[in-house]
């Protein structure tokens, strides 16, 4: 029978830190993982000699080992594993095992990238997997697999563009209080609507921004909390799951959230109507849309519906989210957003979100990201955090 | 079925794993999976099952016919095309192209076919194209 880590006692989010820049042109991506990991363990209150496992993705070198001699950490945890953007939720869950399973105490989790200074794109052949030799030819994009997502959601539950753009409204309403956000104009649906096509049916203000930067977390023991004088912020539950189209039959009006929300959910021994505030990395606005319906914080084809109401606005809806701004308006550091997810979820929960968008009495919060290609293949992750 | 000249074509990466799809199209066949055990199609062909891992499986000559599961249009490129999903008469569906089409014409459960259009080797690669009356 499987021991979840809550119910061994647990695992806490001490230390969370977004690196405030947007271009780091003059940084390397190894001193941006540097300046991560002191900023999160200043956070918390300890020092890099206290780290004991470390967890990262996409970093440069072979799996971890060039970041861990970087940063002189000496691990006796390492996870690698890159799933996308919703990598760092998924060591958050890995470390929480790690710590529950007594073989570490105290976790770093580093993601940094400077994809803006290099004007780089996401290049498919880097991950190419087996599929990749029967693709390469149809010109695959990223925005396009999300986009043929949307397409679909459209087709099967009428849900159109002007619903949609409502994701990215409310991050716009809450950009606007967040000084490090690139973007801090509040937009209307109208001008997503009338922004650019870029993938029909995403406009230019349908996608998330490219940020350099980075962010940090430290997971740590029960033990180790106690004696930090951060607020503690438990994993009260984790899931995740790799969704794809086994054999050529696609599903893509929902994605592995289905799996990894209901997973989180059934640890932490909560429902969706006990979130206070979701974090939800926001690729595209049918990123969001899909995993709303899918964590269960409104019926599957009813997401539209869901936005448009105003409910992901803080101060005015019943589910406030992406209060920092997002992958949409904040910040999308490396291409990757569940770092950030993470993060804004640990300040509403400590109480140190911007007061215009402090979800009153917030003490449990949902962080969830969805990495790779929703129409195809990607890997959900889902966090349900909660403030003690 | 017509070939189309469209010289933007990325040529197939041809491996281990899809080298007899490639030499299909090339003679202008689509070949699916097929097991034989637990008898499902599947996209893209292997030499296993995805299903049930048999390696009874056969790589089967596909009819071309299809529909339209989800499509866009790749907007932000010198000469945006159709980047889609087409579900087979026999079950799969496909990444793949729609061509020869009125973008704006374009549905989802929309009749395809497949047609063959020359990459930039000179390899062919399938697409589709709506049906007549489609289009």
């Amino acid at each position: 029978m499987f021991t979840s880590s809550a119910q061994r006692g647990g695992a806490y989010v001490v230390g969370a830190f977004e690196h405030p820049t947007r271009l780091a042109t003059d940084k390397s991506i190894a001193q941006l993982h540097a300046e991560v990991a002191r900023g999160a363990l200043e956070d918390a209150g300890l020092g890099i000699g206290d780290v004991d496992a470390f967890f990262t993705a996409d970093a440069p070198g072979l799996g971890p080992i060039a970041i861990v001699e970087h940063l002189g950490i000496k691990p006796k945890i390492v996870d690698s594993t890159d799933v996308g953007g919703s990598s760092y939720l998924l060591h958050v869950n890995h470390a929480a095992l790690a710590i529950a399973a007594g073989k570490c105490s105290v976790a770093l989790i580093t993601l940094a990238g400077r994809p803006r200074a290099e004007g780089k794109t996401i290049v498919a052949s880097k991950f190419a997997g087996p599929e990749v030799g029967f693709e390469s030819p149809y010109r695959s994009q990223v925005v396009g697999m999300y986009a043929m997502a949307a397409a679909r959601h459209m087709h099967e539950y009428g849900t159109t563009a002007e619903q949609l753009a409502w994701i990215k409204v409310a991050a716009s309403v809450h950009a606007q209080h967040n000084a490090s956000a690139l973007l801090r104009n509040v937009v209307t649906v109208e001008e997503v609507v009338n922004s650019p096509m870029v993938a029909d049916p995403l406009h230019r203000l349908d996608c998330c921004v490219i940020t350099d930067g980075g962010g940090a977390l430290v997971v740590v023991s029960p033990e180790i909390a106690r004696s930090l004088a951060r607020p503690k912020v438990r994993v009260r539950g984790a899931g995740e799951f790799v969704k794809h189209i086994r054999g050529g039959y696609p599903d893509m009006t929902s994605s592995g959230a289905v799996v990894s929300g209901a997973q989180a959910f059934a640890e932490a021994g909560v429902t969706p109507k006990d979130i206070k505030c979701a974090c939800i990395y926001d690729s595209f606005t049918i990123s969001v849309l899909i995993a709303l319906e899918d964590l269960g914080f409104c019926e599957k084809g009813k997401g539209g519906q869901f936005v448009s109401e105003g409910n992901l606005i803080s101060g005015i809806g019943r589910l406030p989210f992406n209060t920092d701004g997002g992958g949409l308006c904040n910040n999308h550091p490396s291409n990757r957003g569940g770092m950030t997810k993470v993060i804004e979820a640990v300040r509403q929960l400590r109480g140190e979100a911007h007061p215009r968008v402090q979800v009153p009495s917030c003490d449990i919060a949902l962080a969830h990201g969805t990495g790779g290609w929703i129409a195809s293949r990607h890997c959900s992750a889902t966090l349900v955090l909660e403030r003690e | 079925m017509a070939e189309t000249i469209q010289t933007d074509v990325p040529p197939p990466d041809v491996d281990l794993d899809n080298e007899q799809f490639w030499a299909a199209a090339n003679r202008r066949q689509l070949r699916i999976g097929q097991c034989t055990k637990c008898q499902k199609a599947f996209f893209y062909p292997r030499h296993f099952c995805p299903f049930c891992l048999s390696a009874d499986v056969d790589w089967a000559l596909a009819s071309g016919k299809a529909q339209i599961y989800s499509y866009t249009v790749m907007r932000r490129v010198d000469k945006p095309y159709v980047l889609a999903y087409v579900q087979l008469d026999e079950g799969p569906a496909m990444m793949t192209n729609i061509v020869e089409c009125d973008f704006e014409s374009l549905r989802v459960g929309q009749i395809v076919e497949a047609v063959y259009v020359t990459s930039k080797n000179g390899s062919l690669v399938p697409m589709f194209r709506p049906i007549d009356g489609h289009a």
